[in-house]
């Protein structure tokens, strides 16, 4: 395989060049590079449509080990720009792994680079925030070239990605996560300690903006007959499928950038009990009148700690985003209900008068901690409460 | 489940039913080997996120249903891998030895969370002490690779099965730190401190060639399955064969594979540079490299040593020519996503390094290595004691260590901590680093910091303390012999052999019985009494494979003498006793497996005078600078000198602590520059009543090795009783070593005919204090005639009823048992085996029985324990063991006061 240079990190620090071993799709991508903390769930990154645009760095450096297998995958395809690993694993061992990872990452167009210092690109992110970079295999562009592409790239800030990953056309979502894998309670109190499915009792509409496939099995499992829509859907569709609920999903790029979903948000409050996670949830903020800003390099990866305010219990999540509410422009209304403990962000919230919750983080794990589970309850519970009250209005 | 993957989960919980998992560990040994005996790996390599995060579930589940509310607990769990059907099979709810090489491996303080948790904080409360700005409720992310390897020491037990099984074998343990799985498991392969080159040789075969063989697990099967690959196997006949994952059976093929491109090479010259560079990144030393060099055929292996030494140090010229040097990182519990303040590291062959050496001077004091028989935590309390003596004195302390188990490793004991093998390529490295460097203190560690003296002083590398030639008077016997000849200090006579032609004709000259041992051991490894010309034989073939190219020593034995052990400090001027420790063992057992007793309650004060003297000449005389240990023999009124160690020994804790002088912190200090006298140590401490130290043996583990003492160090660890009588002090140390004396019941007493005078004093006072006696016939009769009532009882060999089966019914309380000579009679090993067995306290020496005895006379007489702290005895000059330099180390203190509270951004 061939030896070939990678533009890494420019901007305040400079450039950087970094040379590895080249594995997976052959190409020339710029991206936005980011690093993930996460030490296992790869594939499940390499899936998730949020990272449309970006060049993933992973600071776990043996990568590849258990290869790829078709049931881990959170959507139909990869939509990063490239994925930097420090040590690719050529053998696999897992029972359920059918590929390798070059091979699958070579099939899904992805570029992906190993045998570089991963920890010093992860330092330099944590220093200079996240930057633009561009991964090559192509030895004949000069480094100049390469550092002239990455400064051309406009970048992601203002830039719609939703429309690059969502979904054409609506469809209906059937799979619960299997027995085998169901998640397992620990709390004596929660609602759902069996591993049988509950029967379908609710109506959800999924907007797609990236889901992943967990969340729409999340749903399932408590409960969901779950429709999922694009995301250029106006509220007056989804509530002509008459949901019991919506749900607004994660997805790539600058939460500014999408006003449509903001405006149909706006117009779906108080009429269906709404969830949003992730993009779905800065899209909530900015539906209540909020504004999002960009972290410094983001959260990416499963060992975060979210603190519950109403309860002062801590749940270790799954993090990927690169933009956060700013809590200061919500309107009182909105009631924070969780923190990152490590640097104080707003990763939740609730109206405390209509039926709305949002989690910027993962309650659906995929990769990551099973922690953030019961949110998927609350928002059951939301849509029960909501439909007994509109019963009795209507009586 | 043989042949399933085991995995462990670090976890912990609060008050709040908050829950962290600290780290994932996966076996590469499958499962039926005890997880204390397989080499791990963090973090788990060979599973996916669901697979994981089900661990992670079950192991919460776990831990609320055995109901662990605050704390760490250790979850295992059995993984089939061919359906992945997962299983729990162990958990401990409590911090373990697992939690141990977690917290190393990740940086994240298990014992001490769980220590605030216990007292009401919540995981949230707690700060991060690495990052400052986060909190303890998170699960640290780790970006490299660490991988523990056990160390075992079946050869100082023979006739063991060196079969690993459910009961745990090993006796310590190395970690290393890598940014791959291979650079770990070498770098932790080296950590190991072998007596050998840690990769497969042709002088040190395991592997007999056939795949079968690779399936039982053994301490080296590693090496076997290296050579396997090397001969040529593939990793996945290897795996099927071992049922080890194939995944670490690709890893340990790679590391082959680069072994032949290397080896396709004859000079360091030729090597090409991206293959020297692949080869360190993979984690091979300069002379492991040397070796491929010199082998040419790795299945063959046949590189001449010294060529493969040369070579290997033209490699480390070479690289260092090509700018191929290490690059150090931080253990920071994040991956890098938050700024670290803690210097923990570890070396790698990376682009860039962090944490640059600081303008302060530096002082770095080498660890001890794996904890092993002779060698072990006595000398972590010196190192420890050395860090925090050279942080109040305003000296950057760096501590270069790979044990886990340690307080060394502790990322606040030291100013900054290395994890890195104990090499003269890591540690020389480490040096260059780290300059302003006043020196380097490598008398605290034991045997493997000194064996690192030579290469280091040849790189002109500043040694602090007592001078590196000193070291080599105290341990070249023919120096030695000389410097004591000149002092007018007695020894035993002697000689050195390097054949065993050469051993024989010493050993007559010197006279039978003889103590025979190689230089440069510690813990009396592959030592023995030999009383013919049949035996030397035997034992000094043993002995020139235990250490290859060094010589043999050659003692006249002292029979029957009284040892004693002194510990010194010195400052090249004036040499002041710590403590001087009567032996309670006879020579011939050793020095480490002894009881002892300070103050020695039976020798003459003109014999401890003397002890005095000769100390302090011993002492000036070398040009001791730190701490010294000396110990002597007393026989026929006249005291000899054994041995000289011009280093910390095992006993300066107990000597410590029995005294409240601080002997290694003051040693520590005098290294650096002060003197006694400023110090304020000018004169042997008192001591307050008697301080009993026993040894703690671990034959309970190894069943069916006989329990007999001898000059082979076999104890694993050690306890101190204190007592205003020498009897309450011993029973103590019985006590606290797992040993209950019992104050009525019968004895059983068979001693050999040299004994049996002796022993019927014993007997008499047995009868006097109520106790029935039981005897072999020979030692019954001799009782008997005495006038002493005694009951004979069949030996083994006589037939039932006999003597193990009354052990076997409990009959028996306590048994005096003396072996004779060095082969031990089949009749006595089996009622040491059952005593063994049984739990029955047994005594194999006379001197030890009549301590004993007079333990059980002071219990008789007293009502409970006099119960006293430490810090609480009267007139200890050292309270809290604070002197000389007071300058607080400001870390600690601030934390002392201010135990965790994060400061809460919300």
């Amino acid at each position: 395989m061939a030896t070939r240079g990678t533009q890494g990190p420019s901007g305040p620090g400079g450039r950087r060049i970094w040379h590895g071993r080249a594995f997976g799709a052959l190409g020339t991508r710029p991206g936005e590079v980011v690093f993930n903390t996460s030490m296992t769930g790869y594939q499940e990154i390499l899936t998730d449509p949020s990272y449309a645009g970006q060049i993933v760095v992973m600071t776990a450096t043996q990568i590849g080990n258990t290869g790829t297998n078709p049931e881990d995958n959170e959507a139909r395809r990869a939509f990063l720009s490239g994925f930097v690993v420090r040590a690719l694993s050529t053998r696999i061992s897992n029972w359920r792994a059918t590929l390798d990872l070059h091979t699958w990452l070579a099939h899904h167009g992805v570029v992906g680079i190993s045998e570089v210092d991963t920890r010093a690109i992860t330092r330099r992110l944590r220093t200079h925030g996240s930057l633009k970079g561009i991964i090559s295999t192509d030895e004949h562009l000069s480094d100049e070239e390469l550092v002239a592409r990455a400064q051309a790239w406009p970048g992601l800030d203002g830039v719609d990605l939703v429309q690059t990953v969502t979904c054409e056309e609506s469809y209906h979502w059937p799979e619960p996560t299997s027995p085998e894998w169901e998640f397992r309670q620990w709390q004596p109190t929660h609602p759902h300690r069996t591993r049988e499915p509950l029967p379908l009792q609710f109506h959800v509409v999924a907007y797609d903006f990236g889901i992943k496939h967990n969340i729409l099995r999340r749903l399932v499992s408590h409960g969901c007959r779950v429709t999922v829509v694009p995301a250029h859907t106006t509220a007056d569709e989804v509530l002509a499928l008459a949901p019991d609920g919506v749900l607004l999903s994660n997805g790539p790029g600058d939460p500014a950038a999408i006003p449509y979903a903001v405006e149909a948000t706006r117009r779906l409050l108080g009429r269906v009990p709404i969830f949003g996670i992730c993009l779905g949830h800065q899209i909530l903020g900015q539906a209540f009148g909020g504004r999002t800003y960009r972290l410094k390099f983001g959260h990416h990866g499963g060992n975060q700690p979210v603190k519950h305010l109403p309860t002062g219990r801590v749940e270790i999540s799954a993090h990927n985003h690169n933009f956060a509410v700013d809590p200061d422009t919500l309107p009182p209304d909105v009631e924070v209900t969780h923190v990152n403990l490590n640097d104080g962000c707003c990763e939740g919230f609730r109206h405390r008068h209509l039926p709305a919750i949002s989690v910027q983080y993962h309650p659906e794990a995929g990769p990551g901690p099973h922690d953030a589970d019961p949110l998927f309850a609350e928002f059951i519970e939301m849509m029960r409460t909501f439909a007994r009250d509109a019963k009795s209005h209507g009586e | 489940m043989l042949g399933w993957k085991e995995f462990e989960l670090e976890v912990m919980r609060d008050r709040h039913d908050n829950f962290v998992v600290i780290c994932p560990i996966e076996n590469v040994d499958p499962m039926g080997v005890h997880t204390g005996d397989s080499i791990t790996v963090a973090p788990a390599m060979t599973l996916t996120d669901r697979e994981y995060q089900r661990l992670r579930d079950m192991a919460r589940a776990v831990m609320h249903a055995v109901g662990v509310e605050t704390g760490g607990s250790n979850v295992q769990f059995a993984v089939n891998p061919a359906d992945g059907r997962t299983l729990v099979i162990e958990m401990n709810p409590r911090v373990s030895r697992s939690s141990a090489l977690a917290s190393k491996a990740t940086g994240f303080p298990i014992a001490k969370i769980a220590a605030l948790l216990a007292v009401g904080y919540t995981l949230d409360e707690i700060r991060n002490d690495i990052t400052r700005t986060t909190v303890a409720a998170f699960e640290p992310s780790i970006d490299y690779v660490v991988t523990k390897i056990p160390r075992w020491a079946f050869e100082k037990f023979p006739g063991v099965d060196p079969t690993l099984g459910p009961q745990m074998k090993s006796v310590g343990e190395v970690m290393a730190i890598g940014r791959t799985f291979k650079e770990s498991l070498l770098k932790g392969l080296q950590s190991l401190d072998l007596s050998r080159p840690y990769y497969p040789t042709p002088d040190h075969r395991v592997w007999d060639g056939r795949l079968e063989s690779l399936r039982v697990p053994k301490a080296e099967r590693l090496w076997a399955m290296w050579e396997a690959l090397r001969a040529g196997h593939t990793p996945d006949e290897v795996a099927q064969a071992s049922t080890v994952d194939p995944w670490f059976c690709v890893q340990l093929a790679e590391i082959v594979a680069l072994e032949r491109e290397v080896a396709a090479y004859s000079s360091a010259d030729d090597l090409p540079p991206a293959l020297l560079r692949a080869a360190k990144r993979a984690g091979m030393s300069d002379e492991h490299v040397g070796w491929l060099l010199a082998t040419g055929d790795v299945a063959q292996g046949d590189g001449p040593a010294d060529l493969a030494a040369a070579l290997g140090r033209a490699v480390a010229a070479r690289r260092r020519h090509l700018h191929i040097d290490p690059t150090y990182h931080v253990v920071d519990t994040c991956a890098a996503e938050f700024e670290s303040y803690t210097p923990y590291l570890y070396s790698s062959y990376e682009q860039e390094s962090e944490a640059p050496p600081t303008e302060r001077e530096k002082v770095i004091i080498l660890g001890g290595g794996p904890n092993r028989i002779g060698q072990g935590i006595e000398f972590d309390y010196c190192c420890v004691h050395a860090a925090w003596a050279m942080r109040d004195a305003g000296y950057e302390a760096i501590m270069v260590n790979c044990n886990p188990e340690t307080v060394s490793t502790d990322y606040d004991t030291s100013d900054r901590l290395y994890f890195e093998p104990l090499t003269p390529e890591h540690v020389g490295q480490i040096c260059e680093r780290e300059q302003p460097l006043k020196g380097v203190i490598v008398q605290f560690g034991g045997q493997t910091p000194l064996n690192l003296v030579k290469p280091l002083v040849e790189a002109g590398i500043p040694i602090l303390g007592t001078p590196a030639d000193a070291i080599d008077v105290a341990e070249d016997r023919g120096r030695f012999g000389q410097l004591m000849s000149r002092l007018e200090v007695p020894n035993p006579a002697w000689g050195v052999a390097h054949s065993p032609e050469e051993a024989r004709r010493v050993a007559a000259e010197v006279g039978y019985p003889v103590v025979v041992r190689p230089s440069y051991v510690l813990g009396g490894r592959a030592m023995a009494i030999v009383y013919n010309e049949e035996e030397l034989a035997r034992y000094v073939t043993v002995a020139f494979e235990a250490a290859p190219g060094q010589s043999v020593l050659i003692d006249q034995y002292l029979e029957d003498a009284y040892e004693v052990d002194v510990d010194a400090v010195a400052d090249g001027h004036r040499v002041v006793i710590g403590g001087v420790m009567q032996h309670i063992e006879e020579a011939g057992v050793h020095s480490g497996d002894s009881a002892c007793v300070l103050p020695p309650y039976k020798i003459s004060l003109f014999h401890l005078s003397q002890i005095r003297d000769y100390t302090e000449r011993i002492g000036l005389a070398l040009g001791v600078r730190g701490l010294m240990n000396v110990q002597y023999a007393i026989k026929d009124d006249v005291v000899y000198v054994l041995e000289v160690n011009p280093r910390a020994s095992r006993t300066v804790p107990y000597v410590s602590k029995a005294t409240g002088v601080p002997l290694a912190r003051l040693a520590a200090l005098v290294m650096v520059g002060f003197t006694l006298d400023e110090l304020g140590l000018t004169h042997e401490p008192d001591v307050d009543g008697f301080y009993v130290k026993e040894a703690v043996l671990p034959f309970r583990k190894f069943l069916g090795v006989d329990a007999v003492l001898g000059p082979e160090m076999r104890s694993t660890g050690e306890v101190m009783g204190h007592g205003q009588r020498f009897g309450e002090a011993f029973a103590k140390a019985q006590l606290a070593a797992g040993d209950r004396l019992p104050l009525e019941g019968t004895v059983f007493i068979s001693v050999n005919d040299f004994d049996k005078s002796a022993a019927l004093k014993l007997a008499r006072d047995l009868h006097r204090l109520g106790f029935r006696l039981v005897a072999t016939r020979g030692t019954a009769a001799f009782i008997a005639r005495a006038g002493v009532p005694v009951e004979p009882v069949n030996k083994v060999s006589e037939g039932s009823p006999h003597v193990v089966d009354l052990i076997r019914q409990g009959e028996i309380h306590l048994i005096l048992n003396t072996p004779y000579g060095p082969v031990a009679h089949s009749d006595g090993a089996a009622i040491r085996t059952a005593a063994i067995r049984y739990g029955v306290p047994l005594l194999t020496t006379l001197s030890a029985a009549q301590a004993a005895i007079n333990g059980i006379r002071t219990l008789r007489h007293q009502t409970g324990w006099h119960v006293q702290a430490l810090q609480a005895r009267p007139g200890s000059r050292f309270q809290g063991g604070h002197v000389g330099p007071q300058k607080r180390r400001t870390t600690r203190s601030a934390k002392e006061e201010d135990p965790c509270p994060a400061t809460n951004s919300l």
